[in-house]
């Protein structure tokens, strides 16, 4: 294989169509006689429906129907994929019929001839409430709160403990004990596009179509399907562009089932587009935990044991995954370290909010929050350099696989090579120095670091709830030109590019006779989807092995055309030679994605000649495959193969993100001088589409560590319901990121690659509250909850 | 009760009948077809629906129609100029400021204006004249950088 277009900075092939605003997403997809939709959503956290009256907002112009929850019994309840012992799910049906249990909750929906007068309608429904007690509080909860799901008597909806190792032991053994409470805000993910949904029934055919914008077509598909009772096969589901999701649409939700339901009332095209206010209240939220992290430790900085107790706040409903994400936070608490011990206790509970669920990172983030928080306590507690007691823990490189008392095996890892490079680009020791005289000139100067560690590429189809494989196809049209359907599904992350940069090298043609097809379950063959840091790992790794198969047949064709043995023919860059040597002449060159052009002169199929070539090009076979007039006996025409790739284990990036911050007396704004990140995401197929992940993932952390929190009043209402009381980090808000790497290839599977898209959320956010933390130490500070604002950081510096 | 408007989008002159409570990013997604303007907020924080009204940058998801009538308006699908690229347009590609897109035909038109008042801004005056444009994808690095870039092209031309 030539490496033309792997491992460089290759120009996104998508954004030609998003740059010139000619892309589609789901609202940009107009179908005549489409009707709208808006919901009516509850305005108390708990309540008792006792009347809906529909009659005023059905009389209302242009209002074609308005459907309550006793109208859409039938639909399938909003799934939850987790299975965990004993776990409490509740009835989530798509609409509330007899209660409420969150502000937002949806109750009714209603259709009309245009979004103004679907909207206009919504508050001609009359709900009739009888409130009932909140509780938003998740400890409150736990503690025997107002009951939110009164069958079940209680609001806990599960408890596990994880973990390996006598931690009882470690912990009456140890030298030392640390402990800290430690909050993770809930937060909002904000992809930029909302939610949406159009459905088109034909109600000759039976098929209904729905775009929507979700992270996982055919997870969607199967799920919809069983909750409105069409057969699977008569669902296509097409995710146009998606506007991001960070995990919010990883997610099967009961807009999504009410709009195909209704198109098949109907028999026509329906919309709904989330607008920002339904999207901060209905779709689901992150994080939010609260517990305690305990650790065991040695007089010289090594660890013996970690425990970590653990309220979850699951919100009032269980989407797909809710239960689960707590329990990557368990699978992770080794962080990059070697701890004989660890404990996780979980106590799941309901509270009257939105479901939190996968945000990006999804439970890990948390994970390394306090394994690193933790180790920054040992520090503090040893008057120890941060830096030193972590590498003082790490495992060192020939220590892998590495065996977590979490039940992990870690794939490959030098984490003290990043560790080293980060210091290195940072200037470590001096940056020490440099705080050191500025405390005495009263400068609040700090420092933090993180060394993480990551689980990715989700993942071996026992650990996961619908199959953790990925599919691909790889075809060569009669015309040479080259398409990949993946049943990954991008939304931002550019696997059009990068997956068309492995199968350019790998077929030895131009990027631009590649095609990367994703998102139509119409077209693509049955995938997962895109999120856990999967796509490339694993989605990539189907590409890569589809094409070594479609390379088999090929080679036996090439054989038979060249008439030789195949053992005789070599394929490089791109043809099927005799000899070798002949490949020296093959295509080399790397070009640069183009924009399409309108005009484009007519086109003729060549005409097949082989006779006397001593080479011949993989697309030459490829139309001699489709024409097959000139096959070995028994082989079967066109030249395509499908790859479904099981991965064997996770992949476990890592890295070192070295934050530096300066605080200001007067005002406590908190400022960045410098921050570093080493990450090391196994081998990288585009160096350019990996520091983009990075730096999106780490300003997210920015927002989380100084800025999101999802706040809501003690009567369940949404404070921050809106982008003015949510703050989402701005241009002014962030760094100059200096970015470097270290490089592991993952030995799970064949392209080495290990996964990138989480990075920043789970390293950064350590680093940057170890930072704060750090420059306030002259106070006597050794922990702060997120977001840390300004305000907090002022009322330290003058009240203590 | 509809009104009459006459404008100019993107060069071509236009006339239509709207709603009085129409916004402007509807008028020109919904009736114009220009659906690369986008919505993202409804509340003018987020930018992802920012377009030039008579050259200053605005906010169409807060605008009625009604509002534009006699304006001359340019959306993202009007920047590019006989198919060459605007320089912002070939900065974002250039320096991968962009990753999922959906903010950044708002970000590519703020830039734009940003750069006809200020050819040679600092970064933190881009950071300025961004801060009313949303993205949550990239981190905004590379969009500062892509920025960058096109100050710089536009400079050499």
């Amino acid at each position: 294989m030539t490496n033309n277009y792997v491992g460089k900075r290759v120009k996104r092939t998508e954004d030609p169509r998003l740059i010139r605003g000619l892309a589609h997403y789901v609202d940009d997809v107009a179908l005549p006689g489409t009707l709208h939709v808006s919901f009516v959503r509850s305005i108390y956290a708990h309540a008792r429906i006792t009347n809906v009256d529909t009659s005023a907002a059905l009389a209302a112009p242009g209002v074609v129907a308005v459907y309550t929850g006793h109208d859409v019994a039938k639909i399938g309840a909003v799934p939850c994929a987790s299975a965990l012992p004993d776990l409490k799910v509740p009835d989530h049906r798509v609409l509330a019929s007899d209660k409420v249990y969150f502000v937002g909750h949806p109750i009714a929906a209603v259709v009309a001839t245009d979004r103004y007068a679907a909207r206009d309608a919504v508050d001609l429904v009359m709900v009739d409430y009888e409130e009932l007690p909140v509780v938003t509080d998740v400890e409150q909860a736990a503690a025997g709160g107002p009951v939110i799901h009164e069958s079940f008597g209680d609001n806990i909806a599960y408890k596990l403990t994880t973990g390996e190792g006598d931690i009882d032991a470690a912990f009456a053994a140890a030298d030392r004990t640390v402990k800290q409470r430690i909050l993770h805000n809930r937060l909002a993910p904000i992809a930029m596009e909302p939610r949406g949904v159009l459905a088109r029934y034909f109600p000759g055919e039976e098929e209904l179509t729905m775009w929507s914008s979700t992270q996982i077509p055919h997870l969607m598909r199967t799920q919809v399907a069983l909750m409105i009772g069409i057969p699977e096969n008569k669902l296509r589901v097409i995710t146009p562009e998606v506007g991001g999701g960070f995990g919010s649409k990883l997610n099967v939700y009961a807009e999504e089932a009410l709009l195909g339901w209704i198109s098949m009332q109907l028999g026509k095209p329906v919309k709904w587009i989330e607008t920002r206010r339904e999207n901060m209240l209905a779709t689901i939220h992150g994080r939010g935990q609260v517990g305690d992290i305990e650790v065991a430790f040695k007089n010289d900085g090594t660890l013996t044991g970690l425990r970590y107790s653990v309220f979850a706040d699951l919100g009032a409903y269980h989407q797909l995954l809710t239960p689960a994400i707590p329990t990557l936070t368990g699978l992770m608490l080794s962080g990059a370290y070697k701890i004989p011990a660890i404990q996780m206790n979980i106590t799941g509970c309901f509270t009257n909010k939105m479901a939190t669920d996968a945000y990006r990172g999804a439970g890990r983030p948390e994970a390394t929050y306090v394994v690193e928080r933790a180790l920054d306590l040992v520090a503090a507690e040893l008057g120890a350099d941060p830096a030193e007691v972590r590498r003082k823990n790490f495992p060192a490189p020939s220590e892998f696989p590495f065996h977590t008392a979490t039940g992990l095996d870690y794939d490959s890892g030098d984490y003290e090579a990043a560790l080293n490079k980060a210091q290195e680009i940072a200037g470590y020791a001096q940056l020490r120095e440099e705080q050191k005289q500025g405390r005495q000139e009263g400068r609040l100067m700090g420092i933090g670091v993180s060394t993480y560690v990551e689980i990715c590429a989700l993942g071996p189809s026992q650990a996961m709830p619908a199959g953790g494989w990925e599919s691909a196809t790889v075809r060569i049209e009669p015309t040479g030109k080259v398409t990949v359907l993946t049943g990954a599904s991008p939304h931002g992350q550019g696997q059009e590019t990068s997956f068309a940069q492995i199968a350019a090298d790998e077929l030895g043609v131009d990027i631009n006779d590649i095609t990367v097809i994703h998102g139509d379950t119409g077209v693509v063959q049955y995938g997962i989807g895109t999120f856990g840091s999967r796509a490339t790992a694993v989605g990539g790794t189907a590409v890569f092995v589809a094409i070594q198969k479609l390379k088999e047949k090929a080679q036996k064709i090439a054989a038979h055309m060249l008439k030789a043995d195949a053992s005789r023919v070599s394929f490089e860059g791109g043809k099927y030679s005799l000899e070798a040597a002949a490949a020296a002449s093959a295509a080399t060159g790397t070009s640069e994605p183009v924009v399409p052009v309108g005009e484009a002169p007519a086109g003729a199929l060549p005409e097949p000649q082989t006779e006397g070539k001593s080479s011949l090009t993989i697309q030459d076979i490829a139309l001699a495959a489709h024409l097959a007039k000139e096959l070995p006996p028994d082989t079967e025409p066109g030249l395509s193969a499908t790859y479904f790739f099981e991965p064997k284990n996770f992949t476990f990036p890592f890295g070192t993100h070295i934050a530096v911050v300066e605080i200001d007396h007067e005002t406590g704004d908190i400022k960045f001088l410098r921050y570093v990140a080493v990450d090391d995401c196994g081998r990288v197929i585009n160096p350019m589409l990996v520091d983009g992940q990075v730096h999106g993932g780490i300003v997210q952390s920015i927002g989380q560590a100084m800025y999101e929190e999802v706040v809501y009043d003690e009567q369940g209402q949404l404070v921050t319901g809106t982008l003015m009381d949510y703050a989402v980090p701005r241009a002014k808000h962030i760094p100059n990121f200096e970015l470097d790497r270290t490089e592991t290839p993952s030995p799970v599977n064949p392209l080495g690659v290990k996964g990138v898209g989480e990075a920043g959320t789970i390293g950064a956010t350590p680093a940057i509250v170890g930072a704060i933390v750090d420059a306030l130490a002259p106070f006597g500070v050794r922990h702060l909850d997120m977001p840390i604002k300004p305000e907090n950081v002022w009322r330290i510096i003058n009240h203590g | 009760m509809k009104k009459a408007i006459n404008l100019s989008v993107n060069g071509v002159s236009r006339t239509d009948e709207v709603e009085p409570r129409m916004l402007l990013v509807h008028y020109l997604r919904d009736v114009l077809e220009l659906t690369g303007t986008h919505v993202g907020c409804e509340t003018s924080l987020c930018g992802a629906c920012t377009v030039m009204l008579d050259g200053q940058a605005v906010k169409s998801c807060t605008l009625f129609a009604v509002q534009a009538d006699g304006s001359a308006v340019t959306t993202i699908e009007g920047l590019a100029e006989n198919g060459k690229l605007h320089p912002v347009q070939e900065g974002f590609w250039e320096k991968h400021g962009l990753q999922c897109g959906y903010c950044t035909p708002g970000m590519i038109v703020t830039a734009a204006q940003l750069l006809e008042r200020n050819a040679a801004p600092s970064r933190e005056e881009i950071c300025h004249g961004l801060d009313g444009n949303l993205c949550r994808c990239t981190g905004y690095q590379h969009i500062i950088e892509a920025v960058e870039y096109a100050a710089k092209k536009a400079g050499q031309s």
